[in-house]
């Protein structure tokens, strides 16, 4: 068996390749990339079995960053878990708030101030201009260009980041979204830099997508690597723009319809192969229809209360229940899954986390391909070991 | 064509690197130690303590070891133990002070929280990022003499929430004088009068530093 | 060695002269001898010089670049002055010596040694061919190029070498990426620069920068990438270039983001230092072959710019080439291994070998003039472009920018 015939079975979602043993072929050579490899993205580890440089087999290996958050969560008052929140997903803190505010909310019967929902949209939005900026980046880098793309994404992100520090106090770590609103409001000089951001964001984009979008390495790179079936995506239970890049139309913006969000006029851009370029692209052309709803959101933002009035701050005790939040973060579905006892603390805290259900399908996406594809895909399927191991 | 693609990333890659001699948008660089960004005034870091007056910071700490922010924490980084003998406050009624108030800020996590719990406005946010130590034992454990900040210093890191602070606090200050001189007068009624009033009763038994109903804060727990 | 006219300007004949005055006294066999150690030296300092500042150079257009400052701290030593960092390169000096030299205990430990070694000999060697300035050839070889490319080919065994030697999976990888590279690379390398030998009629560099001497309309110079095939043999000599000093797009040996470091992950120290030398100074051999084949030597680009020496011109072109390489490196990301394979034995090599043939139809029909001399530069820029549009669509078939399509709401 040759190379050439691995490849063609490793298709995704294919069993897992054999190869042949004899002396032409030689050795498998086992590599364990990560968990302080460059380009694993954190602590990540996958033990790689190679044929020559095409992948037979890919362990991953998780947990170098498990910080016990959902134990944690349940021995912390509910307003205490705020702040760990911003640490799953270090890279959109504000949509892992809303979340986890929009669960709780739930459970208290909490509403929310319809300033505070245009808030958190704008917010939202923003963290996935974000993310998505970054993950171009990274994506990349990986694909071995010298820090120019990331530099850009990065020397973007800074503004968005600026905002962040100038409305909640803290560039990364906001813990801004409260059980029944936001925790400041934001000033108009916040609301008109926010839009000043989102009006030149576009042409920032240009330019970036003229960097990368038509070059022919990246095509050549990215093009049919890491293909992923609807079938196997939906059965793994990928969300996100991973899901959407195979062509299935799932967009909890859409389906649920949370906040304010069927208020906005956007588009959900939707993928045919299912590989990497598929997966950069529809990132990209999301960001695209994330300024049409921010520019809509900043416009249409009525006045207001940011928090509810009735909202209570310490002792919150939730009547006993439970109650499941998700929203649609910039890495997929993210859900937090309380139970309450009617106590301080919630009895059961569990966190759906995006990128670690994403990562599921890591070998099946790999298989038969080279470690430089590895490398690639594994930055296509936008992870961050925070959210990953928790 | 074949490479017009690699072509075009030349030319945005030639754009930037002329943009960032003349262009403030191509080139973000701030280089720190010499310039500094001007923080914005929501920016937070480790939390301090505020004191009424800069010349005795220990006798005019607003905290009266109440201890919310202590349960409340987290990472759970603050340690406070209750004085045994009682101050004046800021209101001038007696209270107790924090004996011991440590933060170990090697801990914390900037959340903010006990400063959102905080009933008496005794605890905000510092933008102090700079203390970097080579002892992280002690140098990262801070004791309420490290702590402690005036008010004007909390007037000069956060201008708007400081006077918003300084408004309320002077209005229940007023509240609480009202309040006095009512009771006084009710003291003095009921000295005249030979039956109690119990509505008056009631009046004198309410902490006189109940916070105004304006106030965003939740008053503290009963 | 030419022979120096008295007529030519000082500035041209002042390193003879001032070797002379060293040495004119010795008596002849030991003038020889003491003449070459000075040429060694002086390339030696030279190119040393220029290594040490190009990668402040790197370092600072990256940054630049992708908008930042790059290092710009480092001051002067004992005055303080931080002259835009221009202390970088030799506070990198200072750091790489100091550092702990380790050895992996599995590795093979002569040849982790040697590697570094043989990789820097390798690149060295190769500047002796190259003439610097109209009477700076340090060794005049009847098949200089031929002698250029010979070492040039060895530094990738270097390579391998050091890739083997560490005994770690990442370099083995990077090693094995090497050779796949040398094999094929060093093809299209080597077909580029045929072409010229074959106008020229000669393997000696300093026949072949003679061969450019002249002005058209007394201000296009003979130079050969402004011929049609001369041009297409200057770009696949730079591409092969870039693949051969390991340079990105084709730095999969040491590809970062997927071997680490690959070869030079079990290095550290001064004998990482000296890799990173060594592939700088294949790269300024390989700019400097590439001005010498392709872009006129030492010769001025306009008659009146003569009076400017020689050797200025030949370093204001290699500076523009690096700087080219820099540039490169800013902006593309790294290919696949097949890829670059693919890219050089279905593209590369049959370009070359086509060009090939469009250099021996130029040589034919020098004596064209008038109106058949359109049709000669007509007929060969049609050799060039179409199998470049021709070949190109095929490589690059299946590879193309998509239209989304949007959710139906």
């Amino acid at each position: 068996m040759s190379v050439s015939d691995l490849s063609s079975l490793g298709s995704p979602g294919g069993s897992h390749v054999r190869a042949v043993h004899d002396e032409f072929h030689g050795d498998l050579l086992e590599v364990s990339m990560g968990p302080h490899h460059p380009s694993t993205h954190g602590v990540f580890r996958m033990i790689v079995t190679l044929d020559g440089e095409t992948i037979v087999k890919l362990k991953p290996v998780f947990g170098y960053l498990h910080r016990n958050h959902e134990k944690l969560g349940e021995n912390t008052s509910y307003l205490g878990s705020m702040p760990y929140t911003d640490r799953l997903d270090y890279l959109s803190s504000m949509t892992n708030n809303w979340a986890y505010a929009l669960a709780v909310e739930k459970l208290a019967g909490q509403p929310v101030p319809e300033r505070a929902e245009y808030v958190r949209v704008i917010l939202a939005e923003l963290t996935r201009l974000l993310n998505h900026t970054c993950l171009a980046g990274f994506l990349m880098q990986d694909c071995g260009c010298s820090g120019t793309p990331l530099m850009y994404a990065f020397r973007e992100r800074e503004k968005i980041l600026d905002l962040f520090e100038s409305l909640s106090g803290s560039r990364m770590m906001c813990n801004y979204q409260r059980f029944g609103g936001c925790r400041v409001d934001p000033s108009a000089d916040w609301l008109d830099g926010a839009k000043k951001l989102t009006d030149g964001y576009g042409a920032f984009l240009d330019e970036f997508e003229t960097l990368l979008t038509g070059n022919e390495i990246i095509m050549a790179r990215t093009q049919g690597v890491g293909r992923l079936s609807p079938a196997l995506a939906i059965s793994a239970g990928v969300t996100g723009p991973m899901l959407r890049a195979t062509g299935v139309n799932y967009d909890l913006r859409k389906v649920d319809g949370y906040g304010v969000y069927p208020r906005f006029d956007f588009r959900v851009p939707l993928g045919d192969h299912g590989d990497v370029y598929d997966r950069y692209m529809i990132r990209v052309l999301e960001m695209r229809e994330s300024i049409k709803i921010l520019s809509q959101a900043l416009a249409g933002i009525p006045a207001g209360p940011i928090m509810d009035p009735k909202a209570k701050l310490r002792g919150f005790r939730p009547k006993a229940g439970e109650a499941y939040g998700r929203i649609e973060g910039p890495k997929g579905e993210i859900g937090f899954f309380l139970i309450s006892d009617g106590s301080p603390n919630p009895y059961r805290y569990r966190i759906r986390p995006p990128s670690f259900i994403n990562l599921t399908i890591l070998e099946d996406m790999c298989l038969g391909q080279t470690v430089a594809d590895a490398v690639i895909i594994l930055g296509s399927v936008d992870i961050v070991l925070g959210e990953v191991d928790r | 064509m074949l490479g017009s693609g690699l072509l075009q990333g030349l030319g945005v890659t030639a754009k930037n690197f002329v943009g960032s001699f003349h262009d403030p948008a191509r080139l973000t660089t701030t280089e720190y130690p010499e310039v500094k960004t001007k923080l914005p005034e929501a920016y937070r870091n480790f939390p301090f303590l505020v004191s009424e007056n800069a010349t005795d910071p220990m006798g005019t700490l607003r905290c009266v070891a109440c201890q919310i922010c202590e349960k409340e924490c987290p990472p759970q980084c603050i340690f406070i133990e209750k004085s045994k003998d009682k101050k004046p406050d800021a209101t001038g009624k007696l209270q107790l002070f924090p004996a011991v108030f440590d933060i170990d800020v090697s801990v914390c996590m900037s959340c903010q929280i006990c400063v959102e719990v905080c009933p008496f406005d005794a605890i905000k946010m510092d933008q102090d990022f700079e203390i970097a130590t080579t002892d992280r034992f002690t140098g990262l454990m801070l004791d309420k003499h490290a702590l402690a900040k005036p008010n004007s210093y909390f007037h000069e890191i956060h201008p708007t929430d400081a006077a918003e602070v300084d408004g309320r606090l002077a209005a229940e200050r007023k509240a609480a004088e009202e309040k006095a001189k009512a009771a006084a007068a009710a003291k003095a009624a009921l000295a005249a009068a030979p039956k109690p009033a119990p509505a008056a009763l009631a009046a004198t038994a309410k902490p006189p530093a109940a916070p105004s109903a304006e106030a965003p804060k939740t008053p503290p727990a009963a | 060695m030419s022979a120096i006219a008295a007529t030519e300007p000082f500035l041209e004949r002042a390193p003879q002269l001032l070797r002379d005055a060293a040495t004119g006294f010795l008596p002849e066999p030991w003038r020889w001898l003491v003449n070459s150690l000075i040429a060694i030296g002086v390339i030696l300092a030279v190119f040393g010089t220029l290594f040490a500042f190009l990668t402040l150079a790197e370092r600072k257009i990256l940054g630049r670049v992708q908008n930042r400052p790059g290092p710009n701290r480092t001051p002067l030593p004992f005055i303080k002055i931080k002259f835009f960092g221009l202390a970088q390169p030799f506070a990198d000096g200072v750091k790489s010596l100091t550092k702990e030299d380790i050895v992996p205990r599995d590795a093979d430990q002569v040849l982790h040694f040697l590697a570094p070694v043989v990789l820097l000999a390798f690149s060295i060697i190769t500047f002796a061919v190259i003439p610097f300035g109209r009477h700076l050839v340090p060794v005049e070889l009847d098949a200089g190029v031929l002698y250029f490319f010979a070492a040039g080919a060895a530094t990738e065994l270097a390579v391998f070498m050091a890739g083997w030697a560490s005994h770690n999976k990442y370099s083995l990888l990077a090693a094995m990426r090497a050779l796949a590279q040398l094999i094929s690379y060093e093809l299209p390398l080597l077909l580029a620069w045929v072409p010229v030998v074959l106008v020229a009629g000669s393997l000696s560099t300093t026949e072949i920068v003679t061969a450019q001497a002249g002005w058209k309309f007394g201000f296009l110079p003979h130079w050969y990438v402004f011929t049609p095939w001369g041009f297409a043999g200057f770009v696949i000599f730079i591409v092969a270039a870039l693949a051969e000093s390991n340079r990105s797009p084709f730095d999969l040996p040491e590809a970062e983001s997927e071997l680490i470091a690959g070869h030079l992950t079990e290095y550290s120290g001064f004998k990482y230092a000296l890799f990173f030398m060594a592939e700088y100074f294949g790269m300024i051999a390989l700019s400097g072959m590439a001005i010498t084949l392709f872009l006129g030597g030492w010769r001025a680009p306009l008659p009146f710019l003569e009076w400017i020496p020689s050797y200025a011109w030949f370093g204001a072109k290699l500076i523009v080439l690096l700087l080219g390489f820099i540039w490169i490196r800013a902006t593309f990301p790294r290919l696949r291994m097949d890829q670059l394979t693919r890219f050089a034995w279905k593209f590369l090599v049959p370009l070359a070998l086509i060009n090939l043939g469009n250099a021996a139809f130029w040589s034919l029909t020098s004596h064209w003039t008038g109106a058949l001399q359109l049709i000669r530069w007509a007929v060969s820029l049609v050799l060039i472009v179409g199998p470049f549009v021709l070949m190109g669509r095929k490589l690059s078939a299946g590879v193309a920018p998509r239209v989304y399509r949007y959710a139906p709401s």
